[in-house]
């Protein structure tokens, strides 16, 4: 329970509206169980052969406190039901503000159902508490009291008799909802394990066919399918108990009031209306005795998903500026250097990168190449920042890269990463997508039209239904590979910070649009340091300077000429690049 | 649930009787069922009525003429039909859902028995998350409407019918008196579902809106990390968020509205008892028994009538997802299979393609003119860049797909002319990306066929070399395969498989040779592996190894979808054509590793 207590804060928002709305509580109550006072006058006066218009009296008295009590009742939805959904919104707001601090490596380690699963359920979970629970816990108080107020003054040996039945449909109403829920949990983990078996042989359909198994899968299917269905008769033998209990005990209460109170009215110690109105009054008190059960339930439930949240509160973003980040430095001239640089992704696991010294003087272009897993995107994912340095440094204008505010870094660098990912949303959206800040609109059209020439996008916008403005992704059209890619590009370019990465990202791209593409970004790269990651030598070959990475280490270095009279590598993977290009053409 | 990602979220009409009529038809097994709990519905749906009617004649008869005796028995009537409505109820609920449950398995194995016979042509435009959707989620949400819509409307309808006979049967102007409100009520409580039916789907629109927005940006979180947007994308969110809480906030004020009224009108009701019935009580015209009896009424309609409006949300619910399984059992891409199958006896192995073309859509053709012969026993590798046809050479001699033109046979036969299945059980299959299922390590040899007993398994294992690390595992054979083998080593994984195709034992042999680079003691042992399976089969190799080649009968050279070379090693070399590329390309680096 204790989870819950971090929702204080929460709560202290909203306090006058929390304390007016269990003011609507207490009036609506005491308003409310009137009417069955009302109701036995009315039956007592009858016996005495009242006149029409006292009648009129009575079932208008009946009609106006309920309304007055239903004014009280829509009120209290509209101040504590609404604050629950402003707190959920809060709490919503809080948790994504949260993400967005988390480093890369969160996201690595974290499925986004699980992320998704907290956002919704557990949230969810918690704003059932703030909302339902409070009030009816409130409510339900009160309503007791005041009904077994008037219950006492009317009949004090009858109420205590009539309330026998009560203590048990509370308990059993909680111990019920207890058994549902684990219940339920069951029967959704095994919906799990259904779906992932759909979901694995229609993977493995291929195999499944080539070996002629698809009645040993039906089988099996079948013996799942039969167990959810198992698991689920389960939870209908405890589900078909409730409403019959539920009336058993209510029942039982009107036969004690019945003979008890029969036996009253026999003897003249009750009048007809007392025993109607102690009738009535037993309907008031069967929903406190469920609710009381079900709001233990629910309490639970949201203290289970208030601790998940705030053990997820709890995690400390690894990248953030620190106190040793130096305000003052405000723009980055782009001259790189790393130094003795090694770095791994946990403490178990092999260094990728191994003691690299590499120095990029300002405005050049330097190219890394290398086998899969040599370590390139590393590299400069250490220069973005997602992870920092296992150990060494890496300076930029002479700064630790640490030191420089995480602000000021990221807007100078301009990052194509190797998975593109684009926003479903207009291509004009992505491309902008950088320009931050920019006031003036023909600043900003410009920059747009100068990143769409660049990266060779303007064939393509033409073909689009709406050109710029036309959505892509999962609401629009779908991209191709190189399209995809030639836009993080363009998008890249148009925010035009001081250190443009390129990271592998013209493997889609044919090679003619390719050589368009780099002669374009030649005066773009002028005045800027680039690093250009390709498994592609025409990618690289006119580099200032070429790396290759091996391992983890720099293997081989020089410019295109040089690497291939040393026939290392780098000339290895030249011969087959041209090999691949005859086969192409026979 | 993981009910995040409502694809094709559509709320259709809310009947449909084409639709029903086939939903219907999966009840019929279980009609006796049916015809038994409405029969108890109707029982159990007078006895709650009866109650009110026999606290009227405890009242009249004996409480106020003071007959203990007869009260005492009134007591024990509505106790036994307390007791008998909770007995008769509980079996009734029970086998209700028994029934619902029973349906949607029916139901459920239905569709996966359907999708086992659908052709891969299928499977490559359907994505595999959409189908997985059909056979758990659509289906659950017929749940409500088998288990409890079908069978609760009828109690709902009953209830409101006793309630009135009794009522009639007890003051016919009464009853009319009171029952006036009802209009009111299903006026109230129709024009409060359409309300709050309208806000649910906005409801669900804006949290698919959050949902796809999360989703989208923790994917893409690096981005915005990059591009240093997480305030403006704070904005975002935060406006999508209010969206969504708006829409619920509006939903808190149909809820706030819509119960006191009901209340109200209650009240209303319970008025005009009193002041109608206490004039006709006045000059007793009726007894006060009825009075009381019909106070308890008024608090027992309420629940039918708002029943009845929900019932309405179940069905369209319902047909919903029906219309979207149905179309899915009318999706009949099966494999032709001939009228007159030939089944095949003593197959010696032989497999001929002759002037076959194929093309997935009829209009690309990936395979073009291809002719081969390859004799029973012989292993034959099959080279070519990516894109050269090579799978679609394994695809069509397994009839996963129908050629376009030409034919192919096995043994002389033409296997147009063998059913697919027969076929089938002649040639195994290996394919690069090993695929393991969930299970034990024996099953994923096996593949759960009785037909072979563990000790082929282990032989098996033992012939390929897989048996020396299964015997290292915890629970060796009966070891559980993790999350698709992620705990094995692509090596290990291989031998997994080539136990698997040798434990079929079969005639033919199709092996897609992994690409991914292993280590050389495992290579060593793959190496080793793949001579003993491919003795005295029928073997068709695409090959990725050295060995492989230089040890194969006959290599065939595929380039564009075409058979451009063909004959061993060293014939192939000397002609300084594609062959002698792609061996410099992908083969020649292993000379020196291995």
């Amino acid at each position: 329970m204790k989870s819950l207590l971090s929702l204080k804060k929460y709560f202290a928002r909203y306090k006058t509206t929390i304390y007016l709305g269990f003011l609507f509580i207490f009036l609506s109550n005491i308003t409310s169980v009137y009417v069955p006072l009302f109701i036995r006058d009315g039956i007592d006066e009858l016996r005495r052969q009242i006149s029409s218009p006292e009648l009129i009296k009575y079932a208008s008295l009946i009609v106006g406190v309920t309304f007055v009590s239903g004014v009280f009742r829509f009120l209290i939805r509209q101040t504590i039901i609404v604050t629950s959904r402003k707190i959920e919104f809060d709490l919503r707001n809080d948790f994504w503000s949260h993400l967005q601090k988390l480093s890369l490596r969160y996201y690595q380690n974290t499925k986004t159902g699980d992320i998704m699963a907290h956002a919704t359920n557990d949230i969810n979970a918690v704003r059932n508490f703030v909302g339902p629970a409070v009030m009816y816990s409130f409510d339900t108080f009160t309503l007791f009291v005041f009904t077994l107020a008037l219950m006492f003054s009317i009949d004090v040996e009858l109420t205590f008799l009539s309330l026998l039945p009560f203590p048990v449909l509370s308990i059993f109403v909680y111990y019920f909802g207890k058994k549902i829920h684990i219940l339920f949990t069951k029967i959704q983990e095994h919906f799990s394990i259904l779906t992932a078996k759909a979901q694995e042989n229609l993977n493995g359909i291929r195999i499944i066919k080539a070996y002629v198994r698809e009645e040993s899968e039906i089988n099996h299917f079948r013996k799942l399918s039969y167990e959810y269905f198992r698991k689920n008769i389960n939870k209908i033998k405890v589900d078909a108990l409730f409403h019959p209990v539920l009336f058993l005990t209510i029942g039982s209460s009107i036969i004690i009031i019945m003979w008890f109170g029969g036996m009253k009215v026999i003897n003249g110690n009750l009048s007809l209306g007392e025993l109607t109105a102690f009738v009535l009054y037993m309907g008031y008190l069967i929903w406190p005795a469920i609710a009381f059960g079900w709001i233990t339930n629910l309490t639970q439930q949201a203290a289970a998903s208030q601790k998940r949240l705030n053990s997820i509160f709890a995690i400390e973003p690894e990248i953030k500026d620190s106190n040793l980040t130096d305000y003052s430095i405000n723009s980055l001239k782009g001259e790189i250097e790393f130094r003795n640089v090694s770095f791994r992704y946990r403490d178990n696991l092999p260094f990728v990168l191994k003691n690299i010294n590499l120095k990029i003087p300002a405005g050049s272009t330097y190219a890394i190449i290398g086998h899969t897993g040599c370590g390139k995107t590393s590299f400069v994912n250490l220069l973005a920042r997602f992870y920092d340095v296992t150990e060494g440094q890496i300076l930029i204008d002479g700064y630790d890269i640490r030191t420089i505010p995480l602000k000021v870094l990221r807007e100078e660098i301009s990052f194509v990463q190797q998975e593109t990912f684009l926003f479903s949303d207009t291509l004009k959206n992505n491309i902008a997508y950088g320009l931050n800040g920019i006031t003036s609109e023909d600043e900003f059209n410009h920059r747009i039209e100068e990143a769409i020439r660049i990266a060779h996008l303007i064939p393509d916008i033409e073909s689009f239904p709406k050109g710029i403005e036309t959505i892509i992704g999962e609401r629009g059209i779908t991209l191709s590979g190189g399209q995809k890619q030639r836009t993080s590009i363009a998008r890249a370019v148009a925010k035009g910070g001081k250190i443009l990465i390129l990271d592998d990202c013209l493997s889609a791209v044919d090679t003619n649009t390719e050589e368009i593409i780099l002669s374009n970004l030649k005066k773009f790269m002028k005045g800027r340091t680039s690093i250009i990651i390709s498994h592609r030598i025409s990618t690289i070959k006119d580099a200032d300077l070429i790396i290759v990475l091996d391992k983890g280490t720099i293997a081989e270095k020089g410019t295109h000429e040089e690497l291939l009279a040393l026939d290392g590598i780098y000339s290895r993977i030249y011969q087959k690049q041209l090999l691949e290009k005859e086969l192409e053409e026979i | 649930m993981s009910d995040f990602f409502q694809d094709d979220e559509v709320i259709g009409k809310a009947y449909d009787s084409r639709l029903m009529k086939r939903l219907l038809k999966y009840v019929k097994p279980y009609r006796g069922y049916i015809f038994l709990a409405i029969f108890l519905n109707i029982v159990t749906a007078a006895l709650e009525p009866v109650r009110p009617y026999l606290t009227k004649i405890a009242v009249d008869e004996y409480i106020s003429v003071g007959d203990s005796k007869g009260l005492l028995l009134i007591i024990l009537l509505i106790l036994s039909s307390l007791i008998l409505q909770a007995i008769i109820e509980y079996a009734m609920t029970f086998a209700t859902q028994y029934m619902g449950q029973k349906t949607l398995f029916d139901l459920r194995m239905e569709i996966f028995q359907h999708l086992q016979k659908l052709s891969l042509k299928f499977f490559d435009k359907s994505p595999v998350g959409r189908l997985v959707t059909r056979v758990t989620n659509d289906v659950e949400s017929l749940s409500e409407l088998f288990s409890s819509g079908i069978v609760m409307i009828f109690s709902d309808v009953f209830i409101i019918i006793w309630i009135f006979v009794f009522m009639m049967v007890m003051s016919f102007d009464l009853a009319l008196v009171t029952m006036s409100v009802i209009p009111v009520l299903i006026y109230a409580t129709f024009l409060f579902r359409k309300k709050v039916r309208a806000n649910y789907r906005d409801v669900r629109k804006h949290l698919a809106r959050l949902n796809s927005y999360m989703q989208e940006h923790i994917s893409g979180m690096s981005v915005v990390q990059l591009f240093n947007k997480e305030e403006e994308e704070f904005k975002k969110f935060k406006s999508i968020n209010e969206d969504y809480r708006d829409v619920n906030i509006k939903s808190v004020f149909y809820h706030a509205v819509f119960y006191p009224f009901v209340e109200l009108i209650s009240a209303i009701a319970v008025g005009l008892i009193i002041w109608y019935g206490g004039g006709e009580v006045v000059q007793k015209n009726i007894s006060l028994g009825v009075l009381f009896a019909f106070i308890q009424y008024t608090e027992m309609f309420f629940r039918p009538v708002r029943d009845l409006a929900e019932k309405y949300n179940i069905l369209q619910t319902g047909m919903a997802s029906s219309e979207r399984i149905f179309k899915l059992l009318d999706t009949k891409i099966f494999i032709k299979n001939p009228e007159n199958p030939i089944v095949l006896n003593n197959l010696k192995g032989k497999v001929e393609f002759r002037n076959v073309w194929f093309a997935y859509d009829n209009e690309n053709y990936v395979l073009k003119d291809v002719s081969f012969v390859i004799n029973p026993g012989e292993t034959v590798a099959i080279v070519g860049a990516t894109g050269a046809g090579k799978s679609s050479i394994i695809n069509i001699l397994l009839k996963f797909y129908e050629i376009n033109k030409g034919q192919i046979l096995i043994d002389d036969i033409d296997i147009s002319q063998i059913d697919e299945k027969e076929l089938r059980k002649h040639i195994a299959l290996v394919l690069q990306d090993v695929i393991l299922f969930s299970g034990d390590i024996k099953s994923n040899i096996n593949l759960w066929n009785d037909q072979i007993p563990f000790e082929k398994i282990l032989e098996a294992a033992k012939i390929v070399g897989a048996d020396s690390f299964i015997q290292k595992l915890p629970k060796k054979y009966d070891e559980e395969v993790k999350e698709r083998g992620a705990t094995l080593s692509l090596g290990q994984k291989q031998l997994i498989a080539f136990a698997r195709a040798l434990a079929y034992d079969p005639k033919i042999l199709i092996l897609d040779e992994a690409t991914a680079s292993i280590d050389t003691e495992a290579e060593r042992m793959i190496q080793k592996a793949m001579t003993k399976l491919l003795k005295g089969r029928t073997s068709i190799v695409i090959a990725h190894r050295l060995s492989t080649i230089q040890n194969s009968d006959k290599i065939i050279v595929l380039h564009k979808g075409q058979i451009r070379e063909m004959g061993n090693h060293y014939e192939l070399l000397e002609l300084k054509g594609i062959y002698y590329r792609l061996y410099q390309l992908q083969y020649k680096d292993q000379e020196i590793g291995v």
